[in-house]
């Protein structure tokens, strides 16, 4: 059951923004949450959730896809609505025993509703779009000024596609150590949160110690395949923008100028 | 000189407690002299512990001797300054084929090597497509690594060493992990490359079936070379091969035990055609096969 868990959330089809440079999804979707934090009226809304909904149709990935990343922030996204609702002082509009739902309230919590919502969707378009090993080249060569103040770049990107690739193994081998477990009488479903809690110290040991002598196997292979840090590497699929990068850079631009001209 | 050449190369581990003193030294390789000529396949035998992996772990300069020296292509492997030029003539492909593989995709995997060694991308992808061709990996190119089986997981590793072009390549039990049909197709696809495109084979193994055609063998026990020389020579020595705690090929044995029983077949045989055809020359000129028959 373990093997089948997919990493980041990438859905496989052909469109132009799967084929899009990495670097132009990240800094578009950045800008893009940046853009839903400056905006305040109505129309500003309106042009966020028109520019999403291009993207989306480009993207050829179902809608229920993007929606399923919901999921994960509904309560966070009702805590917000109802904090909003109920604490927001201001004009009163209904008074329900100790609770004022207030004018202004109905305001904010819509807004922060919709923000919420964009902003989830937005980075949905961008991990469903994108590999995480393509994710993780992108920020590489973005993150790379940073390297003139020490910030290992290459390294840090380096751990995370090491990290992507022994996910599944590792937890490939938490399931193989729980059932060798099981078979012995060991117990993970019942009892309290604190005793399944404490259930899973024997089964974190032998993993973690298993996943030191992996880190030292696989740092010894990169040696002999003779890895030596970042420096005078190539690469065998190096990022370089292409037309349709610049025009989507351009598209970006109007977009968040728009934005600014409605407000 | 050979390409890989050993001179009274010796190797300890130091064990030490928390203070860092010392609280043990292990010999792991005693004085070994090995000589290795471009274009062999040699196989490196030892039960476990004999000290063989470590001794593998020298020709690619992961591991420095304590005495001796150890001299690929003419390089000292002490040397800091040609490390990268030892690892890149004599690459290694180790026992876990999890524990090596990089990439989250078969051919970025096969990618790594030659990124690390600058070369140009065109030039990389021309690489990876030979390599993957030539251990018979390229359909599975843009496979995930973690959907493969461990045979086919090893023979990519094995790509990934080719496509940095060495002249040698040193396998450390590459099929300790596999399955019988694993083990076939790597060994299959080692051997090919050996008699295609004439690079050095180092295979390190406890399978004695994967040594017959090696053309020279060393065992090793206790961190020294015990026996040397040509596969038949060394497998018709079943008895001090058992006493090294090492097992013979079974058909081998099988010859052997034969022979102890009377009759009358030479020593060191090694592949079941060859004992077919031994049985069947005695059947014709009548010798023994009554005498087998009888008892």
């Amino acid at each position: 059951m373990l093997r089948d868990i997919t990493l980041g959330q990438y859905y496989q089809t052909e469109s132009v923004i799967h084929r899009l440079d990495p670097r132009v999804k990240l800094v578009a979707t950045i800008c893009y949450i940046l853009s839903l934090f400056l905006v305040d009226s109505v129309w500003g809304y309106l042009a966020a959730g028109l520019f999403l909904a291009v993207m989306i149709r480009l993207s050829h990935v179902p809608f229920k896809f993007m929606v399923k990343g919901m999921k994960a922030i509904i309560l966070l996204l009702a805590l917000t609505v109802a904090f909003n609702l109920f604490l927001t002082p201001g004009e009163p509009l209904v008074s329900v025993w100790k609770l004022t739902i207030t004018k202004e309230g109905v305001r904010v919590a819509v807004m922060m509703a919709v923000r919420l919502t964009f902003l989830i969707i937005g980075s949905s378009v961008m991990t469903l779009t994108t590999t995480p090993n393509n994710l993780t080249d992108g920020m590489e060569k973005l993150m790379k000024p940073l390297r003139k103040i020490r910030v290992p770049v290459h390294e840090i990107a380096m751990m995370m596609s090491i990290a992507l690739r022994f996910i599944p193994i590792l937890l490939e081998e938490t399931d193989k150590i729980m059932k060798a477990q099981i078979a012995r009488g060991a117990d993970f479903e019942s009892g309290s949160i604190l005793k399944k809690a404490r259930a899973l110290v024997p089964l974190l040991v032998p993993l973690f110690i298993s996943a030191f002598r992996r880190a030292n196997d696989l740092a010894m292979a990169m040696e002999a395949r003779c890895y030596r840090g970042g420096d005078n590497r190539t690469k065998m699929k190096p990022l370089i923008y292409q037309r349709r990068d610049r025009l989507a850079y351009i598209v970006l631009a109007l977009y968040l100028v728009g934005c600014f001209v409605i407000g | 000189m050979g390409i890989i050449k050993a001179i009274n190369l010796a190797f300890e581990y130091i064990r030490r407690d928390e203070e860092g003193n010392v609280e043990g030294i292990l010999r792991a390789v005693d004085g070994v002299n090995l000589d290795i000529e471009q274009g062999d396949f040699i196989a490196i035998l030892g039960h476990n512990g004999s000290g063989k992996s470590t001794l593998a772990k020298h020709f690619n300069a992961l591991l420095h001797p304590t005495e001796g020296s150890v001299w690929v292509e003419g390089k000292d492997t002490a040397d800091a300054a040609s490390v990268w030029d030892i690892r890149q003539t004599a690459g290694m492909v180790f026992q876990n084929p999890d524990n090596q593989i990089i990439g989250q995709v078969v051919e970025e995997d096969v990618g790594f090597g030659p990124e690390n060694l600058s070369v140009p991308t065109e030039q990389i992808w021309e690489r990876v497509e030979e390599s993957l061709k030539a251990v018979g990996m390229y359909k599975f190119r843009k496979h995930s690594p973690n959907k493969l089986s461990g045979g086919q997981k090893q023979r990519v590793s094995i790509a990934g060493v080719i496509a940095m072009h060495p002249r040698c390549i040193i396998l450390d039990e590459p099929t300790a992990m596999l399955d019988p049909n694993g083990r076939k197709e790597v060994i299959r696809a080692v051997r090919a490359l050996n008699q295609a495109e004439g690079i050095t084979v180092i295979l390190i193994t406890h399978y004695m079936e994967e040594v017959v055609y090696a053309d020279k063998v060393y065992v090793m026990d206790d961190g020294k070379v015990v026996m040397q020389g040509e596969p038949r020579t060394i497998f018709s020595q079943v008895e001090e091969l058992r006493r090294l705690r090492l097992d013979v090929p079974q058909v081998t044995e099988l010859a052997y035990e034969l022979k102890k029983s009377g009759l009358p077949l030479p020593d060191g045989i090694l592949t079941i055609d060859e004992l077919v055809e031994e049985l069947k020359k005695l059947k014709c000129s009548g010798t023994g096969v009554d005498y087998v028959i009888d008892s």
